[in-house]
């Protein structure tokens, strides 16, 4: 039997009917990139409402919020005419008469308003101790006109003080950079250049590391204890991995202020875990848990173990047994067919855990208030201070900007090293 | 099932009928106060004689003392609240932020009858309340004699408890440092003041557990966490006549500073919010605080009316006032607080 090779006497043909072929296969993908524009569409055209109450109970007001962190116009309404006055002022020195003539004008039309309170806090905000000398000088303004006033507003030293006059040019200025540069330590200098404050004032940057620090932790710890638990899970026989599973959601779906009420009493100098660790000898003097870093891990990895475990057990589920029985077949030791066969697989999953776990873990409020000790709060807790009780909203738009900006670029980076469509949540 | 639902809906009906009859016949002030103890006291000693005075329904709410939430709803228009209690230094902010109401005295009472410093451009004192120093007796061999004890580790060792706050620490510390009372918030303005409280409080950082709560401090006490702790002087009142604990109170170089109330912005009920401020400000009216909880009146006129019993326990009683005190200045912490409160964290974070 003469065997001819198909190649040879096929050729001309098979080439021909390849680049029919793609011919074919062009017009078929383009047809089919129709068809899901088309379906893409109507599957968008389903979930407008949705996109609409987001934008408009979601995106828009977080917008707005954020837009305080660069634009606040309290002390440019305040002082029209200081602005107009200031706009051929070197900068240099105190600036001339008609500026101090103008702020007297601007803050008596204030008082007139009843908007002077307002402006004494914003400027107050930015040169602290300000407030008190705007107040006591609106005071003092109103009986004093025209030569008066500009004397009344010279008898005040703030005003003739070196760093008064800078920071009201500045604060006339709506579009500021004065929040967010505090928001990493930083300020404007006296040269227009921008420094670092000095380091007792120095906060921020070493909140948010410690941020950063914490949520690195937590993710790490929640794998170690998630991923053989996953296995576990995943590889049990069904009535154990039922029980196992209902285990992990259990605590899941109770309130996390519950769970972290729950270990103050655990973790309190004369509470269970000193307890028990004094009853089996591994510590003779009972530890400090409570308001300190490592209590604080130890509830926030309790917490996040599901949002890392589930992801990881999602993915693991479906990885067959066999797989893993035909790599020992071909020869691979455990460790390299576990190395090579299993965690590529399992890969997406651990990615998808791990990041949900850590940036949750950098929006965490509670549990550091209730805790953490002084030293252990993290950026909400420094967000919701200034929302509450300084009522500064432009400082906490300011932090909460450089946490969403710090966030997204780690997201970014994610998505970049893994590709998104891989990403497995559940 | 059916017929449940059906007498369910009945029931919702006939209950929104009588809230709405309710509302024709009686007028409602409702009253936002931060909870516990203080708010008990204040229901006994004002809202339920008010009530029964002007036939006025009172609506009680808690809130944690932060106006970030009364923020909100001025920005928003809706206030369902007509009072709030407030600290001083949160009462200037508030004021600042136009968020509460500039007070109209003539409709309250005369303001040189108050305390100097109780009567506030937005806010009117309810009482005056001690930060003070307290021990427990059977703990401590030696008994502390005034507050700038916590700053003499080698006489009294041990953990000592103080609020994380940088209010009455600073003041403490510059006069621990040797600052008169009279120049402690002239010498707290300059930077190097600053930098010399501090300083004396780096001599004891590792030494102090912080306290947030109110309730915090007589916990610590009573669980032997601490030796000694800065308190609210009623707190530890509390814990000594309702707990029978032996705890002391040391009432040399306390801080004085009042508790306030304001009326936000937007108020649907001012003119009954007005009345009760008048009500509560009269001076017979003001003293009667005292006979539920220890704090003392803020009226000068008051002190007569305050229950015999009840007198000595009070921060502004005389016995109180011998020693050195001092009164907490709010300007200055309406002008440094943000600044002092950032300095304070960076301060224990290091």
């Amino acid at each position: 039997m003469s065997a001819l090779q198909p190649s040879e006497l096929d050729r001309p043909t098979l080439a021909r009917d390849r680049s029919a072929a793609d011919a074919d296969l062009k017009s078929v993908s383009a047809a089919l990139r129709r068809a899901e524009f088309g379906d893409r569409m109507r599957s968008l055209l389903l979930a407008t409402p949705l996109l609409v109450l987001l934008a408009l109970s979601f995106g828009i007001p977080i917008l707005l919020l954020l837009s305080r962190a660069v634009y606040d116009p309290t002390i440019a309404d305040a002082l029209p005419k200081t602005t107009v006055a200031l706009a051929g002022w070197s900068g240099q020195g105190l600036p001339g008469d008609d500026a101090f003539a103008a702020l007297a004008a601007d803050l008596k039309d204030n008082q007139a308003k009843g908007t002077a309170y307002e402006l004494a806090k914003s400027l107050n905000a930015r040169l602290p101790g300000a407030r008190s000398q705007v107040l006591k000088t609106v005071r003092k303004l109103e009986s004093a006109d025209g030569q008066a006033a500009l004397e009344a507003m010279k008898s005040v030293p703030f005003w003739s003080a070196p760093s008064t006059w800078p920071t009201i040019r500045s604060g006339t200025n709506s579009l500021t950079s004065f929040y967010l540069l505090s928001a990493l330590d930083l300020r404007w200098n006296a040269a227009g250049g921008i420094e670092r404050v000095p380091p007792e004032q120095a906060i921020f940057i070493q909140v948010f590391l410690r941020t950063f620090f914490v949520a690195a932790s937590v993710t790490l710890a929640t794998l170690i204890l998630g991923f053989p638990l996953a296995y576990l899970i995943a590889n049990a026989p069904k009535g154990l991995a039922a029980i196992l599973i209902v285990a992990v959601l259990l605590p899941f779906w109770t309130s996390i202020l519950v769970r972290t009420a729950a270990w103050t009493v655990l973790l309190q100098k004369f509470g269970l875990a000193n307890d028990f660790l004094l009853f089996i000898g591994v510590i003779s003097d009972r530890l400090d848990l409570m308001y300190s870093r490592i209590g604080l891990i130890i509830a926030m990895t309790h917490i996040q173990l599901p949002f890392t475990l589930l992801p990881i057990y999602s993915v693991m589920r479906t990885i067959p047994p066999s797989q893993m029985k035909a790599a020992y077949s071909l020869g691979a030791r455990p460790f390299t067919a576990f190395r090579r066969i299993y965690i590529p697989q399992v890969f997406p999953g651990v990615m998808a855990g791990c990041m949900l776990t850590f940036i949750l873990c950098l929006g965490y409020y509670i549990t550091p208030a209730l805790i953490g000790g002084a030293s252990d709060q993290l950026i909400s807790n420094f967000i919701a201070n200034y929302v509450n009780v300084e009522l500064n909203w432009e400082m906490a738009a300011a932090l909460s900007f450089i946490l969403l900006v710090f966030t997204l670029a780690l997201f970014g980076i994610f998505a970049r090293v893994l590709g998104l469509d891989r990403l497995k949540l559940v | 099932m059916k017929h449940l639902r059906t007498r369910l809906i009945a029931l919702a009906a006939a209950t929104a009928c009588m809230t709405i009859a309710g509302a024709a016949f009686a007028e409602e002030l409702s009253i936002m106060a931060s909870g516990g103890a203080w708010q008990d006291a204040q229901r006994k000693a004002w809202f339920e004689p008010f009530a029964k005075e002007t036939g006025a329904k009172i609506l009680e709410q808690e809130y944690l003392g932060d106006l970030g939430k009364v923020k909100a709803m001025v920005e928003t228009g809706n206030v369902p609240i007509d009072l709030v209690t407030v600290e001083t230094a949160t009462v200037l902010q508030g004021c600042d932020a136009g968020i509460l109401e500039r007070l109209d005295y003539a409709k309250i009472g005369p303001r040189d009858k108050f305390i100097e410093g109780s009567a506030l451009d937005c806010g009117v004192g309810l009482d005056a309340y001690g930060d003070i120093l307290a021990y427990d007796p059977t703990v401590l061999k030696e008994a502390p004699t005034s507050v700038l004890d916590l700053f003499d580790t080698k006489k009294f060792p041990g953990k000592r408890a103080m609020r994380k706050f940088p209010a009455q620490n600073l003041e403490w510390a510059l006069m621990a440092d040797g600052v008169a009372p009279a120049d402690v918030y002239k010498v707290l303005a300059t930077p190097e003041g600053v930098d010399r409280a501090f300083k004396k409080l780096d001599t004891i950082k590792k030494d102090i557990v912080w306290w947030d709560a109110g309730a915090q401090p007589a916990q610590l006490l009573a669980s032997k966490e601490v030796v000694m702790t800065t308190a609210w002087n009623g707190r530890i009142q509390n814990a000594i006549d309702t707990d029978k604990k032996p705890f002391k109170i040391v009432w040399n170089n306390q801080i004085l500073e009042y508790d306030m109330i304001a009326i936000p912005k937007g108020a649907r009920n001012p003119e009954l919010a007005y009345k009760y401020l008048a009500y509560i400000s009269q001076p017979e009216n003001n003293a009667k605080l005292a006979s539920y909880i220890t704090y003392g009146p803020v009226r000068t006129d008051a002190a007569s009316f305050v229950a015999a019993d009840a007198l000595p326990k009070l921060p502004n009683a005389p016995d109180h006032l011998a020693g050195a005190y001092l009164v907490a200045d709010t300007e200055f912490w309406g002008d440094y607080g943000e600044d002092l409160v950032k300095r304070f964290n960076a301060w224990l974070a290091q």
